[in-house]
Order: structure tokens, then C-alpha cells, then sequence
């Protein structure tokens, strides 16, 4: 099934958009499903193509941010960048029963299944939270006891992405989640309201007997930042995976 | 130079639909090495640079930040140089 996912070839499929949810003022998410969809892992992404009238494409890369188990539905997650060429169709001007070029499921490096049992760190800056969403769901569908934390840097508490869905995941006692708000707190915030540094990654991530296995993602700076500090810490950068979003320039924990 | 600028970097994760349109494959998760320096590493791990709003793309090591692999869309078809990598372990399709 891993496999099939991994190997199977790229073709460019129509897919429909079922709704589109507002996450955020700035991000929203695409209920979309996908004819003969042969299922992806967590962690994996999809390339977006439009066409414009006169040929024109342009085309970027989304993270899958539902399950596996979500079955032929597909979630992205997608943030608008003010200067962007694809986000802002995606976010403001698509609409239920419109269509959209995708190709997928791609990527075998940043990846995980719930049967990789070390304890799980996910680091997200920012819109870097939504394929490590896909792990958390992942994780909560397969019930798997694999315990995991995740920090999750944010402008403000009205950017965090999947608020409500990670205070109910955070429930079960096996995951902890962290935020760390960058910009403005509201009156009474008692957790992180700074970058994350090492200092941070020293109280939030698993201690380094535990061995953890690492996924950090959000924009190219913030990555780097977050996997030099782990390093820093002693952890084991084979076991810290990157995802880099690119410029920073949206409601990331810059 | 951009290149100094660590915003204008990806991993080779972001190409890997590219890679995978070329090879047939994943290739993110494959192991190769750097002629550069030697260093060992999964393809999705190094460094991107030129993709996607660029003509092709540009790999380099996440280690010495040598170049292992240049594509380049040319059009109707894609020209791929790979004087940086001494090697590249690709998994069987069974």
C-alpha cells in the first residue's frame, strides 16, 4: 500500500473542490476529491497546476494536510501570499464544484506512518503546520500509542491553523502541543511568546535519550533556525527532516 | 547573491513531482553522493534552488553546497546534468 503510493507514475487528474473551509483570515482549506485518488502518506504533497485563457501555467507545490484514512477526500491547506500568483485564486476565488489540476501523491523523503514508533517531534512555523497535521490525523485515525509533541510558532492566536482540531487531538494525553505566539498575545497567555530558540526546543522537545524523530516545516529561515538549535542540543541530524517553505512572508512565527 | 540568501532555498522535496515526472519515481527519498565532498544523503534533504519559478532546477549539497544535479526545461523535453553526484542509488520497482 506504502509502496503503491510511492511508485505509482505522476499523472495530471481533475480533481473537485467539495468546500473550502476558512482557516484563518489568510488561509483557508480546499475539500477537494480526486477521481481513481490512490491514496497518499502523511507528510506528502501535491503539485497544483493552473492554465490560464491564452496557455499560460503556473504551478506550485501543497501539502496534503487530511489523513490516509480520509479516503478519496483531499485536503490543502493553503495560504494566501500577497504577491502570490496561485495562492490568492486558491484561497479567495475557488469555489464549491470548481475544478483543479493536480498531480500526486509525491515526496518519500518527508514522510511518516504510524508504525515508525520513536517518540515524534513536528516543529511547525507557521502554514508549516499542515502536512504535520496530516501525521497528527494520521496518528489519531490509527490510534497508534505513539506519543508526540508538537510546537507550533504563530503570529498571533487568530493564525494558528487547526486550533479547535489540535486542543481536541491534544486531549488524549499522548500529544502535547506548544504554541508559541511571535507577535500579539490575548490578555492572560501564559505559553511561549518568542521565536523559537534552543532554550525553547530544550523545554518542548522530547528529551535526547528518547530519541525522537523530527519533522520540522515552515518558511526556509525558520527551518533552518529550528534544525541548527536541535542539532545544537545534541539531537542526531539524521533523524531531523526538513521541509522548507520558502521565503518567509506570511502569518509564520518569523 | 541569492544563493548566500538562505530564503531562496528549498529542499529537494519541492521537486520532487519534477523528478518524478523524469525518473518515474520518487526520487526523494533516494540516497546519493556528493562528488564534492562525499557526503551521503537523500535527495529530498539537499538543497533547491531555480524551482519552480525558474527554468529548471538546481540541486546542491546540503554539506559543501556543491552542485550534484541541473535540470533544465527546455521545452519539449528536459536536459539533466549530474557531473555532481558520484552516485545515486535508485529502488527497484517490483
Amino acid at each position: 500500500m506504502a509502496r503503491a503510493a510511492i511508485q505509482r507514475r505522476l499523472t495530471w487528474r481533475l480533481a473537485e473542490v467539495i468546500e473550502v473551509v476558512k482557516e484563518t483570515p489568510r488561509v483557508s482549506s480546499l475539500v477537494l476529491r480526486a477521481a481513481d485518488w490512490p491514496g497518499h502518506l502523511a507528510g506528502q504533497h501535491v503539485d497544483v497546476r493552473l492554465t490560464a485563457d491564452d496557455g499560460y501555467q503556473a504551478q506550485r507545490s501543497y501539502s496534503i494536510a487530511s489523513a490516509p484514512e480520509h479516503g478519496d477526500q483531499l485536503v490543502l491547506t493553503v495560504e494566501r501570499l500577497e504577491d502570490g500568483e496561485v495562492s490568492p485564486y486558491l484561497v479567495d476565488e475557488l469555489r464549491a464544484g470548481d475544478r483543479l489540476e493536480l498531480r500526486g501523491p509525491i515526496g518519500g523523503y518527508f514522510v511518516w506512518e504510524a508504525d515508525m514508533t520513536d517518540p515524534l517531534l513536528l516543529v511547525a512555523g507557521g502554514s508549516g503546520v499542515c502536512p504535520l497535521m496530516a501525521m497528527l490525523r494520521h496518528r489519531a485515525a490509527t490510534a497508534t500509542a505513539v506519543p508526540a509533541r508538537l510546537l507550533y510558532s504563530a503570529r498571533s492566536l487568530e493564525d494558528v491553523i487547526y486550533r479547535a482540531e489540535l486542543d481536541t487531538l491534544a486531549l488524549d494525553g499522548g500529544l502535547r502541543v506548544d504554541l508559541t505566539l511571535t507577535r500579539a498575545r490575548p490578555p492572560g497567555w501564559t505559553g511561549f511568546a518568542r521565536r523559537v530558540d534552543r532554550e525553547m526546543l530544550a523545554q518542548a522537545a522530547w528529551p535526547l535519550e528518547q530519541r525522537p524523530l523530527a519533522f520540522v516545516c515552515g518558511p526556509t529561515p525558520f527551518v533552518e533556525s529550528v534544525a541548527g538549535s536541535l542539532v545544537d542540543l545534541g539531537h542526531d541530524a539524521t533523524r531531523i527532516k526538513t521541509e522548507r517553505f520558502g521565503p518567509s512572508g506570511g502569518s509564520d512565527g518569523d | 547573491m541569492a544563493i548566500d540568501r538562505g530564503e531562496a532555498r528549498l529542499d529537494g522535496n519541492a521537486c520532487a513531482g519534477l523528478l518524478a515526472e523524469i525518473f518515474g519515481q520518487d526520487l526523494t527519498a533516494a540516497r546519493g553522493a556528493c562528488a564534492g565532498c562525499g557526503a551521503v544523503g537523500q535527495i529530498g534533504a539537499q538543497h533547491l534552488y531555480g524551482y519552480p519559478t525558474g527554468p529548471g532546477a538546481v540541486l546542491r549539497c546540503g554539506s559543501c553546497h556543491g552542485v550534484l544535479l541541473v535540470v533544465v526545461d527546455a521545452g519539449t523535453r528536459y536536459r539533466l546534468g549530474a557531473q555532481g553526484l558520484t552516485w545515486l542509488e535508485i529502488q527497484k520497482r517490483g
